[in-house]
């Protein structure tokens, strides 16, 4: 029987190694029209459809009720006050519900808020356990340092892709990498998104519970993502290319005068690959969740459900029986018991 | 039968008729075109242009004084564009550190390991060597910092 880690471990591993093959071959054998200028456009072509075709099927979804999952008092008596946080946790104005949006987008709040349920040794009886409810902040540290640092890692590649480069693709970069060692300088995002990536790698490998949670399609991303940072890395320190050239190549993509440029290195279209499968996987993938915190029921939705009334767009038409139908009914029954009426004919 | 709910007492309902239509949209194109907006912004300035890339000048008097034939760089000219800060930076170590300035290429030609008064010797012109790819690829290099472009220098002097 084949082991379910194996197979959703090391398939996902095979899959990333192979388009690392398929990159390094095809460039040796001066495929560098195809690496270089037909691939990056289909990924950006299959990203935008993706993506527009995925959020076209959401939107066909109704969301007919609200789903106030919150942690804080609702609207209740005038004397009952709500402070600001209890404001943001449990909204009432649309005000409110962009505040608790932002904070899930920038500040990744309900990850910030993860518990984990652990058997811990108890101290008081040592020879027992006890169930413990603990704040794990971990996971939370791992995410927001993950994204922060791909976003700058994002933004700084913008010197690439624009002529003049935007002063703040500068600033970031001497920010990024003001400790100054090393030639070039190494830039931190660099390093923070490959040890916060490679955390959340270990993660779901070490710990059983999740490892026996985890599908090709978690390790997927994670070895995409990782192999990109890796062969940014590499070039970027160690298999310099003519990055000249490659600014030329980027150039004519961006402008839509595409050309083939000579006399760039294997390693810059191994990662220009993996980017580009990175960008065709997207749509399909659960790195959605992207565009999807945004449609999150749970989170940008008012908790009004106790003064709005939201109607079910597939209810079906119910047959009520009034009090007074049932009154016509069995009036004179009810008469001849003496139970009151409201009409006595 | 099979469009009907059911449980254990039998069929209690129709399956519901959800219209096929578009909810919210309003909200899901607003967000798609700021999306896509804020993605493309930076490729509208040049939208459609040609931005050639630059070539560094190498008519300096310096080189045009040479014979064809020794008109060479330190190294061959592939690696130096790709690791021409790297040799600069073992350069600095080995001189700053270990006070050595021989440096032997390719050849075993001997160079003095010097950037002012070997590379910018031949290559004088370094606006147009040195700062012109720099800024086309937003690299500012903190050679600048310590050495001195003493063409202009000597220049203003006079």
């Amino acid at each position: 029987m084949t082991d379910f880690f194996k197979l959703h471990f090391f398939v996902p591993l095979a899959a990333v190694l192979g388009l690392v093959v398929v990159a390094y071959v095809g460039v040796q054998a001066n495929l560098q029209l195809l690496f270089g200028v037909v691939v990056p456009y289909m990924a950006a072509l299959i990203f935008i459809e993706g993506m527009v075709y995925r959020l076209i099927q959401w939107t066909r979804s109704p969301v007919p009720f609200r789903i106030p999952t919150t942690a804080a008092q609702n609207k209740s008596l005038p004397w009952i006050e709500k402070n600001l946080g209890e404001k943001l946790d449990n909204p009432e104005t649309t005000k409110h519900v962009v505040g608790r949006m932002a904070l899930e987008v920038l500040a990744f709040r309900s990850l910030f808020r993860n518990t984990r349920t652990e058997l811990r040794q108890d101290p008081d009886h040592p020879e027992g356990a006890r169930l413990i409810h603990w704040s794990y902040k971990w996971l939370w540290l791992g995410a927001i340092a993950f994204h922060y640092a791909f976003l700058v890692v994002i933004l700084r590649h913008l010197r690439f892709f624009t002529e003049p480069v935007p002063g703040f693709v500068y600033l970031l970069d001497s920010v990024d990498g003001f400790l100054q060692f090393f030639v070039p300088v190494v830039y931190l995002s660099g390093l923070v998104l490959l040890v916060a990536a490679g955390y959340l790698l270990l993660r779901r490998i070490l710990r059983p519970e999740l490892r026996y949670i985890s599908l090709a399609a978690d390790y997927f991303p994670l070895f995409l993502i990782l192999s990109i940072a890796i062969t940014g890395i590499l070039m970027r320190y160690f298999y310099k290319v003519d990055i000249v050239a490659v600014k030329d190549l980027a150039l004519g993509l961006a402008t839509f005068k595409p050309k083939v440029v000579a006399g760039i290195g294997v390693i810059f279209y191994i990662h220009l690959f993996l980017v580009c499968v990175l960008f065709a996987y997207f749509p399909f993938s659960k790195l959605m969740h992207a565009p999807g915190v945004f449609l999150s029921p749970t989170r940008n939705l008012a908790c009004n459900s106790r003064w709005v009334r939201h109607v079910n767009p597939w209810n079906y038409p119910v047959k009520f029986h009034s009090y007074a139908e049932y009154e016509d009914k069995f009036r004179e029954a009810m008469i001849e018991a003496d139970i009151p009426v409201e009409k006595e004919s | 039968m099979d469009d009907k709910y059911k449980n254990e007492f039998g069929v209690f309902a129709e399956r519901p008729k959800v219209e096929k239509k578009i909810y919210d949209g309003k909200y899901i194109f607003l967000g798609l075109i700021i999306f896509f907006a804020v993605v493309t912004s930076p490729l509208w300035q040049n939208l459609g242009k040609a931005i050639p890339a630059p070539v560094p000048k190498l008519d300096t008097p310096a080189i045009q004084k040479l014979a064809e034939k020794d008109r060479k760089c330190v190294q061959p000219l592939a690696f130096m564009r790709a690791n021409h800060m790297q040799l600069l930076d073992t350069w600095r170590t080995e001189v700053v550190r270990g006070g050595n300035r021989d440096f032997v290429g390719p050849g075993g030609v001997k160079y003095t390991a010097s950037l002012q008064n070997t590379c910018l010797d031949c290559h004088s012109n370094k606006a147009q060597f040195c700062d012109q790819c720099h800024n086309y690829v937003a690299v500012t290099p903190t050679c600048w910092g310590c050495h001195l472009d003493m063409t202009q220098k000597l220049a203003e002097a006079k």
